[in-house]
């Protein structure tokens, strides 16, 4: 087994407009079982960042415990990590976007640590849209411990072992857009062209901005009768609109009919384009929005893409009117504005 | 792009690169293989099989394989292959018993080899090893060639050369008729030989007519005749400042030499600019070692003669110029002549190609440019039982090209004598080793290393310039040599692709470190090289093509980078992605 990928890469490897190739955006190489479909949601994400021309430095990176929490060693090697408690990545993510608002926050969490033991937490930072990207790497079973059913395991689906899911599952995705999330994403790992999308949008978004990535785990769950499988989610996946993502600055040029098009601005000047077909719904707004997630439950496909969008919803920050210069770069007097300016607060509060 | 037919031994061989750029096609990474694994004696069998010469070959080989070597394309320089097979050829044991015998019954079929080089010698050992009876004649007192009369002892120590020729001519059925000149091949057609080969080189260097030429000669020498004189001992010493003209490597044995024979202060002189001598590079480095200048864009006026007696030569200085198609001219600057004080001068302008000994009612005809007309497949001449090989078929070239001239002439002429369509040629052979040792783990060594190409040690300068016959440089060492098979990306090992069990999970797309692999629409070839994750603009590489996979798209994966560390059979969850090794071995009169 090779313990270190080869130094060298392709010579004629494109560079970004920070002059970075992919290589910069690497980490170290993967321990997870062959064809994870984390890996590939690690590449979508150094795609990302390298395409977004973001410097890794500006990124900081977070997961709980679990395969999925593992995979921030796999990506950004020069980023700020934290890898905290199972269950716990949006306690630390909150405490350090509290500190620093200028950092990109990336929350990396799988169907166990969000879906169970993290269940509570996730509900909260989502009330709280907190700016950061949060993805749930979902394989629907617990792959460090061998595979049992996880919390996202869809009743009635068939793991490895043949027997099939006894109990109803938490669809995070609906969820999210229940407890009030204004960015909220579907992708599988199998699918870069639109996962890389998603993921550059959701890092232009400002406030929660959740994705979902069904992520077939090869070793224990991806049976042909598994809905969480390579092919079961091949054979099913429907997509919710076609789209462009438009970063701020990059010319506009697509290759769909511009008449259908809903162009949605996120808040640094980005632009999502839906295309808009037949019969699809809108999904910008809520209540359609869950109505074709049942939908489409209940016709046994995955809606993937954008599910539901409000880039206009108000961020953790603005709604504490907090301060915008992170804690560090404050001096000691801003920080400990002394006794008298207690006692004004105090009093204003009498 | 229809499917890649990787059942085609082509497209394999081609993507060893060094292996493919070998007119020998010397299986390259097999023996770097062995060297790392200290199998020295393997490899060089190896080696003998292919090139016959391995100890000379891993001194002066003219190395094509290097330039074309993978590395090169990733790293700054490509691995020493010339030098491990010289470690092969230095740390092997006694080979004598492994080598190959000559039926003590012929199979009463006699043929004549004139010219006792590197070509002549590959056809003896080809066909003596199945029973042909060989008559090699060569003016010279010994066997060799160019190899003994123009590459110097201090590259080429003779007993390495003896010894690489005595295992061809001890393996029996083999005459040698040295200091015996075929005046006329006439008489060796009138004679009973079923085929005749010609392998005399190209003897004649060119001369410099210019003025001052004729007075001048005593100490005006033609390069290639002034190095065999010194390998006889004709020649002991030469002046002490001396003007070697011409940019190839001859010119570099020449001043080398010189430096060993008495020259003091001595340059080279070259018309072309310097970088676009036809020397090896390694070659111009070491006459540079050795306090050579190369004085470039100068071209030769006259030899200046004072008093009967040469005193140096007046040059002209020119500059490149070119035209739209690249051509290159060279164009007098205006300036005054340059005058360069000497007391000798050695010409290795180049090297022309002389047959005096075949006459025009022999029935072999000739081009314009004095060359034997040939069927380049079969080497064979306008007369039917008359093949040629090495520098006498086609001009000068090198001794690996001579080498598999040899391989060909003896396939030609067996199956002449056999009464076969010479254009009916055997076919290589090709064997498949699957890699795979545990899950993820290989029986070849897939680790990458960063090292750079290692330095191969020399004498120190003093010693080796007071004495000719020593050799300038030592070989690698046993750890050196390791550290530099390691260098080696086993471009022999195969990544074969099944579509059938791929199940599109992108890992090896993922984890290939140079973004070969790639999963796509499929398209025709230009498109396809457009849209790759990194475009596949060196069009001699290979793009290899799956057949259609479940989601429509196909895996297409560009040949040129590719590091062969098995990264993604490594990462591929259902073997869609084997590690093979191929092996693939030209065709030769007698399969060894």
């Amino acid at each position: 087994m090779s313990y270190n990928r080869p130094a060298f890469r392709h010579p004629e490897a494109q560079k970004n407009d920070i002059g970075y190739t992919r290589k910069q955006y690497e980490g170290g190489i993967s321990t997870l079982c062959a064809g994870c479909g984390h890996d590939s949601i690690v590449s979508a994400i150094i795609t990302s960042f390298f395409e977004m021309s973001i410097p890794p430095h500006h990124v900081v990176k977070l997961s709980g415990i679990g395969c999925s929490s593992k995979t921030p060693a796999y990506f950004l090697g020069r980023s700020h990590g934290f890898n905290s408690v199972h269950g716990r990545m949006p306690s630390v993510a909150s405490g350090a976007n509290m500190a620093n608002r200028e950092l990109i926050y990336l929350g990396v969490s799988g169907d166990g640590d969000t879906a169970s033991i993290g269940l509570g937490q996730f509900a909260h930072v989502v009330r709280r849209n907190l700016n950061m990207i949060y993805i749930v790497m979902n394989n629907g079973c617990y792959g460090l411990t061998k595979g049992q059913d996880s919390a996202t395991a869809d009743k009635g689906s068939k793991t490895r072992k043949g027997a099939p899911v006894s109990f109803e599952s938490i669809d995070l995705c609906e969820l999210a857009i229940q407890l009030g999330a204004g960015f909220v994403a579907r992708g599988f790992s199998g699918d870069k062209k639109q996962l890389v999308p998603l993921i550059k949008a959701a890092i232009s978004h400002r406030g929660f901005a959740f994705i979902d990535v069904i992520s077939p785990c090869v070793t224990f769950n991806n049976a042909p009768t598994s809905t969480k499988s390579y092919s079961w989610v091949r054979d099913h996946m429907e997509v919710t609109n076609t789209f462009d993502f438009i970063p701020l600055r990059q010319e506009i040029t697509t290759e769909y009919p511009d008449n259908t098009a809903v162009p949605v601005t996120l808040h640094d000047g980005s632009i999502i384009k839906l295309f808009k077909q037949e019969e699809q719904h809108i999904v910008t707004d809520r209540k359609d929005a869950i109505a074709a997630i049942e939908e489409a439950r209940y016709n046994e496909l995955l809606l993937t893409g954008f599910l539901y969008l409000n880039p206009d919803s108000e961020e953790f920050h603005d709604i504490n009117k907090t301060v915008a210069t992170p804690l560090n770069q404050l001096d000691e007097k801003t920080l400990c504005p002394g006794n008298k300016a207690l006692a004004a607060l105090n009093e204003s509060l009498r | 792009m229809k499917p890649t037919d990787i059942k085609n031994p082509h497209y394999f061989h081609k993507v060893i690169d060094c292996q493919y750029a070998c007119p020998a096609h010397t299986p390259v990474a097999e023996y770097i293989r062995l060297i790392l694994h200290k199998h020295y004696t393997e490899a060089y069998m190896i080696n003998w099989v292919s090139n016959v010469f391995p100890g000379v070959l891993g001194r002066v080989c003219d190395r094509p394989c290097e330039p074309a070597c993978r590395r090169t394309r990733v790293d700054e320089e490509p691995v020493a292959i010339c030098r491990l097979k010289r470690v092969a050829a230095d740390n092997r044991d006694d080979v004598l018993g492994l080598l190959p015998k000559a039926p003590a019954q012929t199979n009463g079929k006699k043929i004549a080899l004139i010219g006792a080089g590197p070509a002549s010698l590959t056809v003896a050992r080809d066909l003596s090893i199945l029973g042909y009876e060989i008559e090699i004649f060569d003016d010279q007192t010994k066997l060799g060639g160019f190899m003994r009369s123009q590459v110097p002892s201090f590259r080429l120590p003779e007993e390495i050369l003896n010894t690489e020729i005595g295992y061809i001519t001890n393996l029996g059925n083999i005459t040698t008729r040295t200091s015996h000149y075929v005046s006329d091949i006439r008489d060796l057609l009138a004679q009973d030989y079923d085929a005749v080969f010609v392998g005399c080189g190209a003897p004649r260097g060119r001369d410099l007519d210019l003025p001052g030429r004729a007075a001048g000669d005593k100490t005006i020498h033609v390069g290639i005749e002034w190095l065999a004189g010194v390998v006889w001992g004709h020649v002991e010493k030469i002046g002490k400042k001396v003007l070697v003209l011409g940019g190839g490597n001859t010119a570099m044995d020449c001043c080398r030499t010189a430096r060993r024979l008495g020259g003091e202060d001595v340059k080279v002189i070259v018309r072309s600019p310097r970088a676009e001598m036809k020397a090896s590079e390694w070659e111009i480095e070491d006459a540079v070692k050795e306090d050579i200048p190369i004085i470039e864009n100068h071209t030769p006026r006259e030899f200046v003669i004072e008093d009967g007696r040469l005193v140096g030569m007046l040059f002209d200085k020119v500059q490149p110029v070119y035209d739209e198609n690249g051509r290159r001219r060279l164009e007098p600057t205006g300036e005054e002549p340059v005058f360069f004080a000497c007391d000798e001068v050695l010409l290795a302008i180049g090297q022309q190609n002389a047959f005096p000994f075949i006459d025009e009612n022999s029935g072999i005809e000739f081009t314009e440019r004095g060359l034997p007309v040939l069927d380049p497949v079969t080497l064979q001449s306008t007369v039917e039982r008359v093949f040629f090989g090495g520098d006498a078929a086609f001009g000068p070239a090198n001794i690996i090209i001579a080498v598999e001239h040899g391989h060909q002439a003896a396939i030609s002429i067996d199956l002449l004598c056999r009464g076969k369509n010479l254009h009916d040629r055997p076919h290589p052979q090709v064997k498949l080793a699957g890699q795979k040792l545990g899950f993820h783990d290989w029986i070849y060594d897939s680790h990458v290393t960063e090292d750079d190409r290692q330095q191969v040690p020399t004498v120190a300068k003093a010693k080796t310039l007071r004495d000719r016959l020593v050799e300038v440089e030592l070989g690698f060492s046993q750890p050196t040599s390791k550290t530099e098979a390691k260098r080696c990306l086993n471009c022999d090992v195969q990544t074969v692709f099944d579509y059938t069990l791929c199940i599109e999970c992108d890992a090896c797309a993922d984890i290939c470190p140079t973004n070969c692999i790639n999963f796509i629409e499929n398209d025709e070839e230009a498109v396809l090289r457009e849209q790759l994750i990194v475009p596949a603009r060196n069009q001699s590489q290979d793009l290899y093509v799956s057949d259609t996979l479940p989601t429509g798209r196909v895996m297409v994966k560009d040949e040129n980078v590719c590091l062969h560390c098995g990264m993604c059979a490594e990462r591929c969850p259902t073997s869609a992605w084997e590690m093979i090794k191929f092996f693939y071995k030209s065709a030769q009169a007698s399969q060894l």
